[in-house]
């Protein structure tokens, strides 16, 4: 945890939600072996961790996805969540406020 | 009167005059889209008896003396996603087809006729707007009037076509990531991408409610002037518009660009552009003699932060449709839209976090200028069905990285215009940023482009006719 994350979360105070945050870290790798390591934690099925959280998913959701659709729905979502690492990584205080607001 | 590419300002100060009148003008424009819109597919549906009603009410308005508005007799379309009381609003898709018709118009359509417009239909747009190409797998692509091979761009395609193609001199469209200044650049139009809250939604089909926007495209920016001025003030009926007094800009268009302080975005936006866009924004640049650059930090983790928000509350949006009826969509928007269903939640309240950090680093930069200039496309048209291209080396998809330079300025929701570099063989488009509330700046920047011939709506060469 960064000392910017510490004090935040500390003081909570809203003014250093403006600080300008230290440079992002690089996005962490997956440790060799962690998604055989992941397949062996999973459901009955084997195989790449992607494509059993998407049969999860597809489940918990109650979302019909045909086996033909997989490739197509595995491949957009690995984009999506390459995607994220790229802002998730970003250091932001814990006071950061999400950018809508509701207004009561 | 060249009914076919004149500007809506020229439409409404002749029928305002006297020189011709609503109902010859609106008969014209029916003319013009039966005989050319079966070549651009931008055409959903077409309102004849209903527009010609309205046209004979406003002569009649005429006859007794009445005032008809700064829009008197100009025809306009709207993207269907827009309600249009009567009709079933389709947004593109199969599945809303079955939807009731609508009981009223959109607040935005509701507007521009109260300013003597006239409504002559709905135009074809990407599939419940996921889209950055305009091609439609139920209704067929629309067709970029300079090329009818070529895509116009979306999703607000049949806005690009209609406007480009001289059946109407405005349409309207959304834009969530890109969506009107993707098919302003590809059908060489001037767009406007209001500030988020700016013109209300009210009774439009929704995709991102937290991305998105609508307005016009048209062929001048003092068309795009009047029609935002028309449609500007507050609507309850929007909790995102904003309650704020109107602030027309058609009356400072005339001061030009003198005295505004002009940079070119640096980094992020000078990647991956093709030839054609680097040129298009050099031009504009010299003419404006914007020689400082500015780099809008952390553009490439915006650009992110906006997939990642979008697929999520798309998928949010449809999620009972994708239960319900999955075979109905078009498969690349649905097997985007499961996807996205699947986002952890953490990604996506972290990408709004991010966001309201990114637009106070950006706020800072209009403390030194007034504008930023970017391209608004990396390349000109694609070849419809075009599935890759390549930026910097790398192959890309078509489908997701036409919006990669609009993308991270509407996520924080600043307004922009597009405006057209009628370079050849095709035109591709530059936008002009501004800070929030300022459209005022954008448009002089635009008009001022205008009047030095830099930026221009070329008309298309249209072959066999």
């Amino acid at each position: 945890m960064s000392k910017l994350r510490k004090k935040t979360a500390t003081t909570g105070k809203r003014a250093n939600a403006r600080a300008k945050p230290a440079p992002p870290r690089a996005p962490a790798k997956p440790k060799p072996g962690a998604a055989k390591a992941s397949a062996k934690r999973g459901a009955a099925t084997t195989g790449d961790p992607l494509d059993q959280f998407i049969d999860a998913a597809a489940i918990a959701l109650d979302l019909p996805v045909q086996p033909a659709w997989k490739p197509a729905v595995k491949a957009n979502l690995a984009v999506t969540l390459r995607f994220a690492t790229l802002y998730a990584a970003f250091p932001l205080p814990d006071d950061a406020e999400p950018a809508p607001v509701f207004v009561a | 009167m060249d009914t076919v590419w004149a500007h809506a300002s020229e439409i409404a100060e002749a029928v305002a005059g006297g020189d011709i009148s609503a109902v010859e003008v609106t008969e014209a424009a029916l003319a013009r889209i039966a005989r050319r819109d079966p070549a651009l597919n931008a055409f959903t549906a077409v309102i004849e008896s209903r527009a010609l009603a309205r046209a004979e009410d406003l002569d009649n308005a005429h006859t007794e003396g009445r005032a008809l508005g700064p829009l008197a007799g100009v025809p306009f379309a709207v993207k269907n996603l827009f309600d249009i009381a009567g009709l079933p609003t389709l947004a593109g898709s199969k599945i809303n087809r079955d939807a009731p018709p609508a009981r009223r118009d959109a607040t935005l359509i509701e507007r521009l006729e109260a300013a003597g417009a006239v409504l002559i239909g709905a135009l074809n747009m990407g599939e419940y707007a996921y889209d950055f190409t305009g091609e439609n797998i139920h209704d067929d692509p629309s067709r970029n009037p300079h090329d009818t091979d070529r895509m116009t761009g979306g999703s607000s395609g049949g806005s690009g076509a209609a406007a480009a193609g001289g059946l109407v001199p405005i349409a309207l469209g959304s834009d969530t990531n890109g969506s009107i200044r993707v098919p302003a650049s590809l059908c060489g139009l001037f767009g406007l991408k209001p500030t988020y809250g700016r013109l209300s939604r009210a009774r439009t089909f929704p995709f991102v409610a937290s991305l998105d926007h609508v307005g016009p495209l048209a062929r001048s920016a003092k068309d795009l002037a009047l029609a935002y001025d028309a449609m500007q003030g507050h609507d309850p009926d929007d909790p995102v518009c904003v309650d704020r007094l109107a602030e027309p800009v058609t009356p400072l268009l005339a001061r030009g660009a003198d005295g505004l302080r002009i940079a070119v975005a640096g980094g992020y936006f000078r990647k991956g552009a093709f030839a054609e866009a680097r040129t298009a924004l050099e031009r504009v640049a010299a003419a404006l003699g914007a020689k400082r650059e500015i780099d809008i930090p952390e553009a490439e983790r915006a650009r992110a932060a906006a997939y990642v928000i979008t697929t999520a509350e798309g998928a949010s949006l449809h999620l009972d449709r994708l239960r319900r009826r999955a075979r109905d969509f078009d498969p690349a928007v649905r097997d985007r839209l499961i996807a996205g269903a699947m986002v952890p939640a953490p990604l996506v309240v972290q990408a709004q976090k991010f966001r309201r950090w990114y637009r106070e680093q950006v706020l800072e930069l209009f403390k030194e200028v007034d504008a930023i200039l970017a391209p608004a496309t990396p390349c000109t048209a694609p070849r419809i069905g075009q599935q890759t291209f390549v930026l910097d080396g790398v192959e890309l998809p078509v489908r997701a990285n036409l919006g990669l330079y609009t993308q991270p300025i509407s996520f924080i929701g600043l307004p922009v215009v597009a405006v057209p570099v009628p370079l050849e063989p095709l035109p591709i488009g530059v936008q002009i940023i501004a800070a929030p509330w300022r459209e005022d700046v954008a448009l002089r920047i635009a008009h001022a482009l205008e009047r030095e011939g830099v930026a221009a709506a070329p008309r298309p060469v249209e072959g066999g006719e």
